[in-house]
């Protein structure tokens, strides 16, 4: 076939092969310190709940995401271009920073039990179990929404043409249009989000309420730093790769491309039923609106009052934090690009298990590793900047894939044999037919990748030296000598400036897709 | 190719300074070396004497020091660990990647602590801290506390030391009976957070009426923000304490140099940045005394295992704490 002949074809199985090096490589330097591969009891439970919770978050943040984003997808009201940016926000909170803000709300003295006291009702507890789905879908639920609504606004207007024209109701719409749809978006929003709960480490263990609540990586803290023994760090970490390579292959084998085929790229939106579904839609986005907005509002309020008094220091971390934010987005978009064409082609096992598995890496195990297969090249304190950005292209690559994943499907089905009969290939190809018709999953993703890479500290503490502190190991530094203010403040400057990130490149893409 | 590029050009800007001055480095926790710690004064104060250039390497916390010693072994560049707690020091011990220190100063601790490793620069009790203008009936010991209805946060023993602390404290105070003290504050536990700074904005938030956390946290409060409102409660059955201490690695390359480091550690230079800056009592107490507040809580009793015991008393009474609260 064609797509022998073409450069791409070997670049992206390269890739593929370096991502899995990335995750197996300081996995396997773990556990060759470690003595001996073994769990015991408390570690199959830490297993079971982190798979328990998983589940649940990824059902509950997926399901409850469909209502909305159809909701989005079929209404047209005034702010709706500010609530979908606001879908970008809650995802790239740093943990702390958002378990606090669902406190102000949830919390013993959060505003939810103020009202039901006002009202002599009992107060609700949010720790356990439920809290932490709660935290999760706080967390999730508006990415998997982004992603959802992605799938609505690639439906072809010419078959939303022929409903019409065929007077299709909204259940029938369902059936031949959205059902499809969702069957082909659904399993892999469902799987990063299932994958990204697997190794949730702040949320679950503060929100979990007791020990019970223990996940793996809650292990792998345990052994790395307590026992210093690797090789059950090495084993937890690797049962958490295997659960995330299961996780992959089943929503692997759920997809189904919906093969719409191509469109003219005419603007045209699903007919919004009247009646009760009216209603249900406003019901849907206001409740979500609500379930977003005021968390975020207490962060803001939070961090507003100490804003004057920050220390000079923040500034140069932010720089910094940027920096890194802006070359891991900018690889790992590359990165995601070359990987979801490849795999647009036909299926590729490989590329999928490579560009998901990065997600399921036990953060502490990947800096540990690579802190191990560094130490005797380099000093690696001079190398934590480059580290910090290859950890975060690693961990917000599966992000991008999924997103562009649909699209570079679609576009080779629609495209693909056009474009190979006209011999459009390498830079031409790219230039006018892929990144045109990707801009908007290509802004979407790059700013989620941006954005991420703000946040990440997990990594970047066992490299960090004198000078290169980033902007959340300052937040972090903060909280640890009792200035809860200024870290607050510092933290509402890390969200703002990762949302402003996020921004920038998905408005970008919406605007050049438009 | 860029970051080899990038390392390399790190290393050359490194390399003149190496010929010059001999650099001392000093592997800690990060909020000894934050612009907020006492990391910064002790620099330039030692810097000042030694003719030497002082590095700080941040690592983490007290448990994550650990951990990288032993990841790093003898190939480390450090010459001194300054931040492991009494509860770690047997682990480390038996790295054989610790030098002895020689050295038997007088020190004001309420405790005898010899250890032929490790020199203790810092201390404190760990206490519950409350706000007196919500918490009235302040329990006297834990028998009280597991009978109140006052709702407590701590730290998750298994990856914080404030954590083990506690377990080890109730462990001590109570023996074979920690298991129905940890039964009975089950229901006043309201979460486990994984390290102190979580606990603690939590409790400023009002999740918890009291927090775990030291006896001089009030006195951060009084100096910092000119605030009284918060305390500590004082318990019958004593207080446990974590000492901090500092030890020398026995392949460092400058041991001399850090010879003098850890005799500068007990000097008033050093030991005076500590009360305003970690938070904690300095190991000698300083000529010009203690600030304020520092006095205001003094336990009758100080609690404290050895650290062979702690080793020792750390899996069980993990197993307890986890077997009564996992309801």
């Amino acid at each position: 076939m064609a797509s022998r002949a073409r450069p791409l074809g070997f670049a992206a199985p390269a890739l593929a092969v370096l991502l899995l090096a990335l995750v197996a490589a300081p996995l396997a330097a773990v556990g060759w310190r470690g003595a001996g591969l073994s769990l015991g009891p408390a570690d199959w439970a830490a297993v079971r709940f982190s798979l328990a919770q998983a589940l649940l978050s990824a059902v509950f943040s997926t399901l409850l995401a469909i209502p909305v984003a159809r909701a989005l997808a079929r209404r047209r009201f005034p702010g709706r271009g500010a609530l979908i940016t606001l879908m970008g926000a809650p995802f790239l909170l740093p943990a702390v920073v958002a378990i606090l803000g669902l406190l102000a709300v949830f919390g013993r003295s959060g505003l939810l039990n103020q009202g039901l006291a006002a009202l002599g009702l009992p107060a609700i507890s949010i720790y356990g179990l439920h809290g932490v789905v709660v935290a999760h879908i706080f967390l999730n639920l508006p990415l998997a929404t982004r992603m959802i609504l992605q799938g609505w606004l690639a439906l072809p207007s010419e078959r939303i043409r022929l409903a019409q024209s065929l007077g299709f109701g909204p259940r029938e719409i369902f059936r031949h249009l959205e059902g499809p749809m969702l069957r082909e978006v659904l399993p892999g929003t469902a799987l990063v989000i299932l994958v990204i709960c697997l190794t949730s480490f702040a949320v679950v263990i503060t929100l979990g309420g007791g020990p019970s609540a223990t996940t793996i990586e809650l292990a792998i803290y345990q052994a790395v730093r307590f026992e210093f023994d690797l090789g059950k760090a090495a084993a937890l970490a690797g049962m958490q790769l295997a659960l995330g390579s299961i996780a992959t292959l089943a929503a692997w084998l759920l997809t189904r491309p919906a093969g719409f085929g191509a469109g003219l790229d005419r603007d045209l939106r699903l007919t919004a039923p009247a009646g009760w579904r009216r209603w249900g839609d406003m019901g849907a986005l206001a409740a979500v609106g609500l379930f977003l907005t005021l968390p975020l509002a207490a962060v803001l309020l939070r961090g507003l009052p100490g804003l004057a008094d920050l220390p000079a220091s923040v500034l140069p971390a932010a720089g910094r934090s940027i920096l890194v934010a802006l070359a891991s987005a900018l690889l790992a978009t590359t990165a995601a690009l070359t990987l979801a064409l490849a795999a647009a082609r036909r299926p590729r096992p490989l590329i999928e298990t490579a560009a998901t598995l990065p997600l399921a890496t036990s953060g502490l195990v990947l800096g540990t590793g690579l802190f191990l297969l560094i130490q005797p090249l380099v000093p690696p304190t001079t190398l934590a900047l480059p580290v910090t950005v290859l950890v975060n292209l690693a961990l917000s690559l599966p992000y991008l894939y999924r997103i562009l994943l649909p699209e570079t499907r679609a576009l080779h089905a629609d495209y693909g044999r056009l474009a190979d009969s006209l011999a459009l290939q390498g830079w031409p190809r790219l230039r006018w037919l892929v990144l045109p018709r990707l801009a908007r999953p290509l802004g979407f993703g790059a700013g989620i990748a941006a954005a991420l890479s703000m946040g990440d500290l997990g990594v970047i503490a066992l490299f960090a030296g004198e000078q290169q502190a980033t902007l959340p190991l300052v937040v972090s530094q903060l909280t640890g000598a009792y200035r809860m203010e200024a870290a607050a403040s510092a933290a509402l400057i890390l969200v703002t400036l990762s949302f402003a990130l996020f921004w920038v490149f998905d408005a970008g893409g919406r605007r050049v897709a438009a | 190719m860029k970051k080899h590029l990038l390392a390399a050009g790190l290393l050359t800007i490194a390399t003149p300074a190496l010929a010059e001055t001999p650099v001392l480095t000093v592997l800690t926790y990060d909020s000894f070396t934050s612009e907020w710690g006492p990391g910064p004064v002790i620099e330039k104060a030692f810097e000042a004497t030694c003719a030497c250039d002082l590095r700080f390497v941040p690592a983490g916390d007290g448990a994550a020091l650990l951990a990288r010693i032993q990841l790093e072994g003898k190939a480390s560049d450090a010459d001194v660990v300054l931040g492991l707690d009494t509860s770690l020091t047997a682990a480390a011990a038996t790295t054989q990647l610790f030098a002895p220190h020689g050295k038997t100063p007088a020190l004001n601790l309420p405790v005898d602590i010899a250890d032929p490793l490790f020199l203790p620069f810092d201390w404190g009790w760990f206490a519950f801290v409350y706000d007196k203008t919500k918490v009235t009936e302040v329990p006297k010991n834990f028998e009280a506390l597991a009978a109140s209805d006052l709702k407590i946060v701590i730290q998750d023993p298994r990856s914080s030391t404030p954590g083990l602390g506690l377990l080890l404290w109730v462990k001590a105070a109570y023996g074979d009976k920690a298991a129905d003290i940890w039964t009975g504050l089950a229901d006043n536990i309201v979460t486990v957070t994984p390290g102190w700074s979580e606990a603690y904005g939590l409790f400023l938030e009002g999740e918890a009426d009291m927090v775990l956390s030291y006896t001089t946290s009030p006195a951060y409060h009084l100096i910092a923000e000119s605030d009284d409102t918060k305390a500590a409660a004082l318990f019958e059955e004593g207080h446990y304490m974590q000492i901090e201490v500092a030890g020398k690695l026995a392949a460092s390359d400058q041991p001399d140099l850090a010879d003098r480091f850890l005799e500068f550690m007990l000097t008033d230079a050093f030991q005076s940045a500590l009360p305003q800056t970690n938070w904690m009592y300095p190991a000698v107490t300083p000529a010009a005394g203690l600030p304020d507040g520092f006095d205001a809580y003094r336990p009758a009793k100080s609690l404290l295992m050895t650290a062979e015991e702690a080793q020792a008393a750390r899996n069980p009474a993990l197993a307890e704490w986890q077997a009564a609260l996992a309801r």
